[in-house]
């Protein structure tokens, strides 16, 4: 169980002081044969089938899939939000059953509160476990600070840009100092410009905080510039396909996209994906061209079964 | 400001009135140039029927007018009508906004419940006079009865739906950010329904008017109602007039009065 109380809640806000990228001893996330069934009887759906994966202290792991596969679902279940037909959610150790601080969330769709001004919004988490206000004020001002926000502490959620409101939403999420940081496309509503500055702000962040990190995205570029790992899951019902590590070098630029080892990584990711996308829109495809689905997916990846 | 409304305003047709007095002069000139026409077709259809009792003057009015206000009679009468919107609305509202807010929180309660408010909400406050009577006999009580149940329906359905219609992803993100219960009632139902509320309190200071008026010439023996009741009986027309414009002035005023307040109460909307 984490811990929630005041000395936790100091570390985000003095990241120098423990520089030392060791691994923290909490935050790990286990999902174990994970099956998810939506619905009953001659309605029921089989959303996510057989699923496990990790995200082992500190780390950053994507799942990347064909829309409707199923990795939102994944997302939920270990949210909290959504409960498993069979198999096992767990953050170390505890089970997912319903949502709670311990794990911060960014959702896809802007979720700020508009009633309350960007501060308030990220004070929001920190009065829930009734810090005093002058240091709820003080923690916030300096999240928003390294967010680059500070200038905006008395808007309304109404009056920025999508990129400035996901990242208060990141800013929020990160207040309460959880291990675990959930986001399911976060970047999803932004042009490719804002998109790239927020993956750059996210990735100090998680750098900074040392979160274990589970993201969700279609987007290929996305996953292997941020991840640590990279998950494929396949087409309904989900499964993970491939697990490909991504042992780029960091901290990354936004030039590591044309090194031969991103384009590798890309084309490896590209070749697996799209043979899922096919599936995704056409089921009378399924004869053809399965076999070797099945097959996990060692280190070298999946350039080896190709 | 005024310069710039003159210059920007120049292509439309109040462009030269804007020129001279601007936005808010022109709003102004525009309201009395309809009073003006008001006036003047009131006093066309005076001079046509030619008989104070059916319909005085402007002029007849005006004086009746003076007189009310001079003898203090129309001050106390409106006091009286006044404290009994004030009271009867107040009741209403803050009976109304809490039992809105845990009906949309707890469904078991609304189930209960709504079939109540369904069958009570199409009777109209006037049909609730014998009853208020019965229990609370004549003078204040059965007015705040009457106000309190006329402004209750607006508020509360307002607030309702308000309330149901808070975003699942507000209520996701609170669970996220640890908030129980009661920080979710007040935290994120009550903010995120405030402008349904605001709509139902307006509403419901209107009906709350409407009904003062209703419940007086019945079930009083002051107020602004009375005088129209006692006036008509006595064959004072003129002062039934007054008393109509004097209700027709208050509350319009009071529901400016409360759309200027909006800015304070939903901050958030005022800054689009």
């Amino acid at each position: 169980m984490t811990d929630l109380s005041t000395p936790t809640l100091a570390t985000p806000l003095f990241p120098a002081a423990n520089a030392d990228r060791a691994a923290p001893a909490t935050g790990h996330i286990r999902v174990e044969q994970l099956r998810v069934v939506f619905g009953r009887g001659a309605n029921a759906t089989l959303a996510v089938d057989d699923a496990s994966i990790e995200v082992k202290p500190g780390e950053f792991v994507s799942i990347i899939g064909p829309s409707g596969c199923g990795k939102s679902t994944l997302l939920n279940v270990v949210a909290g939000f959504v409960a498993p037909t069979a198999g096992s959610s767990t953050v170390d150790g505890k089970p997912t059953d319903k949502p709670g601080a311990d794990r911060g969330m960014v959702f896809q769709q802007y979720s700020l509160f508009p009633w309350l001004t960007v501060r308030k919004n990220v004070e929001f988490g920190l009065r829930q476990q009734g810090l005093p206000l002058s240091r709820r004020e003080q923690m916030a001002r300096t999240l928003l600070g390294l967010a680059g926000l500070l200038a905006f502490e008395n808007h309304y959620p109404d009056q920025l840009s999508g990129g400035m409101r996901q990242r208060v939403g990141i800013v929020r999420a990160l207040a309460t100092s959880p291990q675990v940081l959930l986001m399911d496309e976060p970047f999803g509503a932004l042009d490719a410009q804002t998109r790239q500055v927020m993956q750059q702000i996210l990735t100090n962040m998680w750098q900074r905080f040392k979160l274990s990190v589970l993201f969700i995205t279609h987007d290929i570029d996305e996953s292997i510039y941020l991840s640590d790992r990279v998950y494929v899951m396949t087409a309904r019902p989900g499964r993970i396909k491939a697990e490909i590590p991504i042992d780029l070098p960091r901290p990354r630029t936004p030039e590591i996209a044309f090194t031969p080892e991103f384009l590798a990584l890309k084309q490896q990711l590209r070749a697996l994906i799209s043979a899922e996308s096919l599936l995704a829109m056409g089921g009378e495809l399924k004869d053809g061209g399965l076999e070797g689905f099945e097959l996990s997916v060692g280190e070298k990846g999946v350039g080896d079964l190709l | 400001m005024m310069n710039l409304t003159g210059t920007i305003g120049g292509g439309g047709r109040q462009g030269w009135i804007a020129a001279v007095v601007g936005l808010a002069g022109t709003t102004v000139i525009w309201i009395f140039a309809s009073y003006a026409l008001f006036v003047v077709t009131w006093n066309i259809a005076a001079g046509v029927l030619d008989n104070p009792v059916l319909l005085p003057s402007a002029g007849l009015t005006l004086d009746a007018a003076a007189q009310l206000i001079s003898s203090g009679i129309l001050l106390s009468d409106v006091l009286a009508s006044l404290k009994r919107v004030v009271l009867g609305f107040a009741m209403a509202a803050s009976i109304a906004i809490p039992l809105a807010m845990l009906m949309a929180f707890f469904s078991t309660l609304r189930r209960l419940t709504m079939p109540i408010v369904q069958l009570l909400r199409p009777i109209p406050p006037i049909a609730w006079i014998p009853l208020a009577v019965l229990w609370f006999g004549i003078g204040d009580p059965p007015s705040y009865f009457i106000t309190a149940i006329a402004a209750f329906f607006p508020i509360f359905l307002n607030a309702f739906e308000g309330g149901i219609s808070v975003e699942k992803r507000h209520i996701h993100a609170a669970q996220f950010l640890g908030a129980g219960r009661r920080a979710m009632i007040m935290k994120i139902i009550v903010p995120s329904s405030m402008p349904y509320i605001w709509t139902g309190v307006i509403v419901g200071l209107g009906q709350s008017w409407m009904a003062v008026v209703t419940a007086e010439l019945i079930a009083a023996q002051s107020g602004l109602g009375y005088m129209i009741q006692n006036s008509r009986i006595n064959l004072e027309t003129a002062n039934v007039l007054v008393g109509m414009i004097t209700i027709g002035l208050l509350g319009s005023l009071m529901v400016a009065g409360l759309r200027y307040l909006e800015r304070y109460v939903l901050p958030w909307k005022a800054t689009q």
